[in-house]
């Protein structure tokens, strides 16, 4: 079944094509990864899929529903949760606020407070920062920030994550501990759609990937697909 | 023994504190002499601004000048409907007007940021002051008017509420998850947005309740100048003092914003009787000290205080 699926998604900036009539799908327990040279247009596909920006014509469904032009929030409710590629947290509140948030106004139902804070210390034990539920979430280090923010976005009990390189500017053993958790997240039933430049890394744990270049897919398939193709071999990899 | 200590500090002070005091606030009109009750009916007027200020403004970091429009608002409907109605249902519907255009004044605003948020906010009291003005010069031909005046007591008592009511909304909101919310919403707008929170319905209602308690005020205070003209009303001194009480306080904390208003009217109150030739002056330089060293306001001493009582144990 298809969880998400863009068609003929287009986003100009001015003259500048970020999205130049993108067609997508992922398949439900899927992982997808989303790859392309810096400015091809990834992060601007997770922006237009989460409602951060409208497109200028398209349609994205999600679910089976068409979610074009719904808020960020909306789309939350229905399921769909993302990082970012900054980390954008709220950094003078304790890790565990962050969390809190999360659970009390990202789900469609409602949530009490105190299951909200079992909930909260269960979801930082599963991404391993147990016990750390009252730091300052500033305060540590680039790698436990992502793992919070992943922390944050399961928070809101998605169907589908997506998530905007979550490796970079992490060490290969942070790497490997972050290869760890996306696979411990689909055991968990929930679909991944990531952006990745570490391509150890994505070409590991995707079951298909995705090439974009100025706004246009140019390649799609299995990552042993991926690696073989011309285009993508010289416009991208460059071998 | 230390346990009851704590825990009487921990449980008995804080609910017998408010508790005292407000028993004690309504007794003590008996005993004043009328120029205590119309300066402490100023202090509650500049707390109940501060305060409902920041309901909105302390957690989003929203700063708005928006309060002398609230403020006048009520003022105005006291003068306009004062004749007929009751103080209540005048105050009511001083807050009500405030609260609707506040709403409507959201509805286009809230996307603006930062700087460009407080110039509108500063803007749209003005644009008001202006409007109520031309009305008054072209339409009923007479600038200014004469408002029903209620004695002090009544106005203390009604002042009193107003505060209380204030102080109780800004404590619900600030423990509540939108209390929270409206923090997440000062750190990421777009992480906010993306966990689910309605960002700009939220600001909005916020700033809409606060809107209304700034309106309350100006409906029940209207009643002490038996004379109002737009200038009166809508004077910015009513935007720009909630914000420097708040900051000379703490943000950040119910009790400094208190602080900061009380302190700040009495200063005033002091420096132009004592001295009426450098009282600008004086309230100037001690406005700038504080800034420049408590950051965090006066709330900000306690924890530079143990910090130091900290550091003294340490050597």
């Amino acid at each position: 079944m298809r969880i998400l699926e863009g068609k003929d998604v287009q986003k100009y900036f001015g003259g500048l094509a970020a999205a130049a009539g993108v067609d997508f799908h992922i398949n439900q327990g899927e992982i997808v990864g989303l790859i392309g040279p810096n400015g091809a247009g990834k992060t601007t596909l997770f922006n237009l899929i989460s409602g951060s920006i409208a497109p200028t014509s398209g349609i994205i469904m999600f679910k089976g529903k068409n979610i074009l032009g719904l808020k960020p929030h909306q789309i939350c409710k229905r399921g769909l949760a993302r990082t970012f590629q900054l980390v954008k947290l709220f950094g003078s509140m304790t890790v565990s606020q962050n969390i809190l948030l999360a659970c009390l106004f990202g789900r469609s139902g409602g949530i009490h407070k105190s299951e909200a804070q079992r909930e909260s210390s269960n979801l930082l034990e599963f991404v391993g920062l147990s016990g750390m539920d009252n730091v300052i979430a500033k305060e540590m280090t680039i790698a436990k920030q992502k793992r919070l923010e992943v922390a944050r976005a399961l928070a809101t009990k998605p169907e589908l994550l997506l998530l905007d390189e979550l490796m970079a500017g992490l060490n290969p053993t942070e790497v490997a501990q972050a290869t760890e958790l996306i696979l411990k997240i689909r055991k968990k039933g929930i679909t991944i759609f990531m952006i990745e430049h570490v391509m150890k890394a994505i070409m590991g744990v995707s079951d298909r990937v995705i090439a974009l270049h100025y706004g246009k897919k140019i390649s799609e398939g299995t990552p042993k697909e991926i690696t073989a193709d011309r285009t993508v071999k010289e416009i991208y990899l460059g071998i | 023994m230390p346990t009851t200590n704590s825990a009487a500090s921990k449980w008995l002070f804080p609910l017998l504190l408010p508790f005292i005091i407000i028993i004690l606030a309504a007794i003590i009109p008996r005993f004043l002499r009328p120029y205590t009750i119309i300066s402490i009916n100023n202090i509650f007027m500049y707390m109940a601004l501060t305060v409902s200020w920041a309901i909105f403004s302390g957690p989003t970091g929203y700063i708005s000048l928006a309060s002398a429009a609230f403020f006048g608002i009520g003022i105005y409907v006291t003068a306009v409907l004062g004749d007929g109605l009751s103080f209540l249902t005048v105050i009511a519907f001083g807050g009500f007007a405030s609260f609707l255009l506040a709403l409507l004044t959201g509805l286009s605003s809230l996307r603006l940021r930062g700087m460009y948020f407080t110039i509108f906010t500063f803007g749209l009291s003005e644009l008001i002051r202006h409007s109520v003005l031309w009305w008054e010069v072209n339409i009923t031909r007479t600038v200014g008017r004469l408002v029903v005046s209620a004695d002090n007591i009544t106005v203390y008592y009604a002042m009193l509420t107003i505060v209380l009511l204030t102080l109780a909304m800004a404590y619900f909101v600030n423990n509540s998850k939108y209390g929270l919310a409206l923090l997440a919403i000062g750190e990421s707008e777009e992480a906010a947005d993306h966990i689910g929170i309605n960002v700009n319905g939220l600001k909005i209602v916020a700033f809409a309740i606060s809107a209304f308690f700034m309106g309350a005020a100006g409906a029940t205070m209207a009643t002490r100048w038996t004379y109002i003209d737009p200038s009166i009303a809508f004077n910015s001194l009513f935007s720009f003092m909630p914000v420097l009480m708040a900051i000379f306080g703490g943000v950040r904390r119910i009790y400094g914003q208190i602080i900061g208003a009380t302190v700040l009217t009495l200063l005033a109150d002091m420096l132009i009787t004592t001295f009426p030739y450098y009282y600008n002056l004086l309230y100037g330089i001690i406005l700038v000290a504080v800034i420049l060293f408590l950051p965090e306001g006066l709330t900000g001493i306690r924890e530079k205080m143990t910090k130091w009582r900290k550091r003294a144990l340490v050597e």
